[in-house]
């Protein structure tokens, strides 16, 4: 009898002694101790604000588990802005986690520069062959070596409520002149027409580049960025110009320049606005996401951005990749790390069509899976797509994206001219070189 | 017995050293040791991923020249001038507080709640209240007739004041417990004494409870100016210091330069000048309110 208690008193030592033994070794760092390996991935959907691309993360990491006995995956997940900011600090520190979340090109580069990420060509040679669609790991390359591997491809679209339009005889604008009337007409009404949250900057920076895209061709702005153009372009003056004349005539929401983009959303989302320039990253809202009423949904509809003064073209469009997949340089489970990154892609382009209505960067066969009308439309325009301008402030270093959001926030306030905020770019862009 | 091993104890320099170096350690780490390498790093070029590159004293000389940070450092100095007026408000409350009225204890648990809460919190709460066509700021005034409002966090030359009010409500409550706390110090016998003498309550405030709370209301006009120069919170979350730099504060300002420009070099000597303005103040705050003689009852 007593020895048995013994033999239960040693077992349960034993036992705790083990419990303390194995959560030390899980804090270390990545833990790559024993045979138990811990990859930590970070990543920016939370369940409230994108619970579909949530939901098949977490899907994704449980099959991986299963598949990869041994491999845990550790999981933190922060908002958009957040995480951005987050991402900067750890890196600092050098605590980056195994595989987290990046955005493509000028974004990209401090931190390859800095050696944070590891190269993945290795990936995309093998096991993502042919995986993606042309256009969009490059969009991750540098120097010749791809870091990122992209998960969305996003193509900006004016998102409109039909059922508005509807009560007010209006049709989705094909022309600027066309839009300006609709504008008027909502503003007559006491319906704000275009929701925007400009606080966030890169919402107006997409109007802006729009505008310049259908004046000036699908060039002229990434031409000022890369320099073999001028930022003092007539086109350029000319789209900041549109842009004040459409906050003269009342075009967007009141206070416009103090909202974040989730409340001007929210305004599209409860019907106090009539139009919502958002990137198909939103498309879920507007067909699968089952919190949003039916009725709502349904009475969604979207249109290209207008031509403007009879000049360019609507097949052109503002987008390119979303976000990506980066392994740390100095993981210390970089196999893994790797291998669950490529698992990742793989089974992210189909469930996140199918759950999330979310377009992936991975080539898709649409035909075999049944979607929503509105996706079919956005991928058939994604098809006859005549040219894809990467978002200006990933483009630009982060240095330069800093003097384009303000100004950005500068035109649209009238705090400036179009010709001084054309030579505020300029300036940033040619001190650069 | 006790307090002659006390007193041996306590004349031995090396043990009260050795007391004295445990927080000493925990301070140099977590203050003074990354003071420094802020002001080192302000000498760098450095993006804050890749290498350092030593460039001199550039990043302070372009700052010296750099009008938005002059601009920035226009904001913070005007909140520390109105969060040192908003001081006379709170001293005022705490009098009528501490003589003795109805429902004072209540009211003092009011003031204290902004202080309970997240500045976070505070700032999503302020966020929806100022929200130009949802607002309640802007229901009520049009409510009582006024046609447009204007909308607080989007106009240049409303937005900053329109974040004071939340920045001097979030701290009303401790600025009004400490000053309630002195008052209620002051001896009981030395208010009798005054009122036998006929003084009225408006007197007994200012001649008597004032002058000898006077040490207290010193400590919290540097603590005012202080935490207003380095203040960051709500104006990071309500504005980020928009739009283009409206309610930018020099905080907010470096942290966007190190964090979001990726200008962690720059960032930091901005972040080292801060502490150098900051200083500077304090000393002169208390140069100008010092006094030859401290009170006692």
């Amino acid at each position: 009898m007593k020895n048995k208690k013994a033999i239960t008193f040693v077992v349960a030592i034993l036992s705790a002694v083990f419990l303390l033994a194995g959560c030390g070794s899980d804090d270390d760092a990545s833990g790559s101790s024993g045979d138990n390996k811990t990859v930590k991935f970070m990543h920016l959907w939370p369940e409230g604000s994108s619970k579909t691309h949530n939901e098949i993360v977490d899907e994704i990491i449980a099959d991986f588990e299963a598949e990869h006995e041994g491999v845990e995956v550790e999981l933190e997940v922060l908002s958009n802005e957040q995480y951005k900011d987050k991402i900067q600090v750890l890196s600092t520190s050098d605590e980056l986690p195994d595989v987290g979340m990046t955005w493509a090109a000028g974004y990209l580069e401090p931190y390859v520069d800095g050696n944070k990420f590891a190269p993945l060509d290795d990936l995309i040679e093998s096991d993502l062959k042919d995986e993606f669609v042309s256009g969009t790991a490059e969009a991750y390359a540098i120097d010749g070596s791809t870091y990122g591997l992209p998960l969305e491809l996003n193509i900006a679209t004016v998102f409109y409520n039909k059922a508005i339009f509807e009560e007010y005889g209006l049709e989705a604008p094909g022309t600027y002149e066309e839009l300006q009337q609709v504008i008027e007409t909502l503003n007559d009404n006491g319906v704000p027409p275009i929701a925007l949250g400009n606080k966030d900057r890169w919402t107006g920076s997409l109007w802006y580049m729009y505008l310049a895209d259908r004046i000036g061709g699908s060039d002229v702005l990434t031409n000022a960025i890369n320099r073999s153009g001028s930022f003092e372009d007539p086109a350029l003056v000319e789209a900041a110009d549109k842009v004040q004349e459409l906050v003269s005539a009342d075009a967007f929401v009141k206070g416009f320049n103090g909202l974040a983009d989730e409340e001007a959303k929210s305004m599209f989302m409860n019907e106090q606005a009539a139009m919502y320039l958002i990137a198909t990253w939103d498309l879920p809202n507007y067909t699968t996401n089952e919190d949003v009423p039916q009725e709502f949904r349904d009475s969604v509809g979207y249109f290209n951005f207008p031509t403007v003064g009879g000049q360019g073209d609507m097949n052109s469009f503002v987008g390119g990749p979303g976000v990506g997949l980066f392994v740390a340089e100095d993981s210390e489970v970089k196999e893994e790390a790797k291998a669950f990154a490529s698992f990742f892609v793989q089974q992210w382009g189909e469930k996140s069509v199918t759950q999330a209505g979310v377009i992936p960067a991975t080539k898709l066969d649409a035909e075999s899976l049944d979607l929503p009308q509105m996706y079919v439309d956005v991928l058939d325009d994604l098809n006859s797509a005549s040219n894809l301008t990467l978002f200006a402030d990933v483009q630009m270093s982060p240095d330069t994206a800093q003097v384009h959001l303000d100004m950005i926030q500068a035109i649209f306030g009238n705090e400036v001219t179009p010709e001084e905020f054309a030579k505020e770019h300029e300036d940033a862009l040619s001190a650069e070189e | 017995m006790g307090l002659n091993v006390m007193n041996k104890v306590m004349s031995n320099k090396w043990i009260i050293a050795l007391y004295v170096l445990p927080a000493l350690i925990l301070i140099a780490i977590l203050i003074f040791i990354p003071l420094l390498l802020t002001g080192y790093y302000g000498l760098m070029d450095w993006d804050g991923i890749g290498a350092m590159e030593f460039i001199g004293l550039e990043n302070y000389i372009t700052a010296l020249q750099d009008l938005k940070f002059w601009e920035s450092a226009w904001h913070s100095f005007l909140l520390a001038i109105f969060s040192t007026l908003s001081l006379i408000l709170y001293l005022a409350i705490s009098l009528i507080l501490a003589s003795k009225i109805k429902g004072a204890d209540l009211l003092r648990k009011i003031y204290l709640i902004p202080m309970l809460l997240s500045s976070v919190a505070i700032a999503q709460l302020w966020i929806k209240v100022y929200n130009p066509s949802n607002g309640m700021l802007n229901h009520i005034l049009m409510a009582i007739g006024i046609e447009n409002p204007p909308a607080w966090l989007a106009e240049p030359s409303i937005v900053l004041y329109a974040i004071f009010i939340p920045i001097l409500w979030q701290y009303a409550g401790f600025y009004i417990l400490i000053y309630y706390a002195a008052l209620k110090n002051i001896p009981e016998s030395i208010i009798e004494a005054a009122r036998i003498d006929g003084a009225s309550p408006i007197q007994i405030a200012y001649r008597i409870k004032l002058p000898l709370i006077m040490g207290v209301v010193k400590v919290t006009v540097v603590l005012a100016i202080v935490g207003s120069l380095k203040y960051f919170d709500l104006i990071y979350v309500m504005t980020g210091g928009g739009p283009n730099g409206a309610s930018e504060v020099m905080a907010s300002y470096m942290y966007k330069l190190a964090f979001t420009s990726n200008d962690f070099g720059y960032g930091s000597a901005i972040g080292f000048l801060l502490l150098i303005i900051t200083l500077i103040v304090t000393v002169i705050v208390r140069k100008v309110t010092a006094t030859k003689e401290e009170i006692q009852y």
